[in-house]
């Protein structure tokens, strides 16, 4: 059977970029339940910043039509982000690792970059035409529970 | 995406308040290179002292700048990022073509 479910997030929002910082931030909340450091949040807001962006830059080019779902799970010993496209789908996601990828020249490929060194796991299922799914994963020791911090 | 522009000697100096993300990008860009236009100054300074969050957007919107002034045979550097800002900056390799200093006169005297 599948790790137990302790709590859990859903939002969807369309692709516009003034919800980049929306979706960082009820992500970052939502983390913030658990004895993670402020580090660690800072570093969460900036992989789900570049995960949302990438749905909108390469899942649906700048249109402001699609819809981009995040779900946020915290697992007993996880916190586990998925953010979700609906667009064309990235066909050679492994090329965004590279600095000189990516349609936009300005953004320099990193995106992948911080999300790795940032996150414990991250997996990219992409599919062409139907859209993208980055899942993002943060370890969390268990017996550290989410109300650690209630005490104080 | 509040900026504020100054000039001392051959260098523009940039201070950006905020988020500076895929939202804040674009009218970051265009304001700099307007301004970079209009004064042609040898040296861009970005001060980022009020900058709370940075992405690889943002990040990208630095580097074009830096491309910019670079073809012009002039220098860049960045002053006063916070800690996290300082951590993505270190991350992203920006400091092998650019200085990052805490302070404005160490930046302003090596340009």
């Amino acid at each position: 059977m599948g790790k137990r479910v302790l709590n859990h997030l859903s939002i969807e929002f369309p692709s516009l970029p003034q919800n980049i910082a929306l979706a960082r931030v009820a992500v970052a909340s939502f983390a913030a339940q658990d004895d993670l450091n402020l580090n660690d949040i800072e570093e969460l807001k900036v992989a789900v910043s570049e995960a949302v962006s990438n749905c909108i830059i390469h899942g649906y080019l700048h249109s402001p039509e699609g819809i981009i779902s995040i779900r946020a799970t915290r697992f007993d010993d996880c916190l586990e982000i998925c953010v979700e496209d609906y667009g064309q789908g990235i066909t050679d996601f492994e090329g965004s690792l590279d600095y000189s990828a990516g349609s936009d020249p300005e953004r320099m490929g990193l995106g992948f970059v911080f999300m790795k060194s940032f996150m414990d796991h991250v997996k990219v299922v992409s599919e062409r035409g139907r859209g993208t799914k980055v899942i993002l994963i943060k370890n969390i020791i268990p017996g550290l529970p989410a109300a650690a911090g209630e005490n104080n | 995406m509040p900026l504020r522009f100054e000039v001392s000697r051959e260098t523009l100096i940039v201070r950006v308040d905020g988020e500076m993300d895929l939202n804040s990008a674009g009218a970051f860009r265009h304001e700099i290179d307007k301004k970079l236009d209009e004064l042609r100054p040898l040296n861009l300074l970005i001060d980022l002292g009020g900058v709370t969050f940075i992405d690889s957007s943002g990040l990208g919107v630095i580097l074009g700048r830096y491309k910019r002034v670079a073809q012009r045979g002039g220098r860049m550097a960045i002053t006063k990022a916070q800690p996290t800002v300082r951590r993505i900056l270190e991350l992203s390799g920006l400091m092998r073509v650019m200085g990052i200093y805490r302070d404005e006169l160490g930046a302003l005297n090596d340009l």
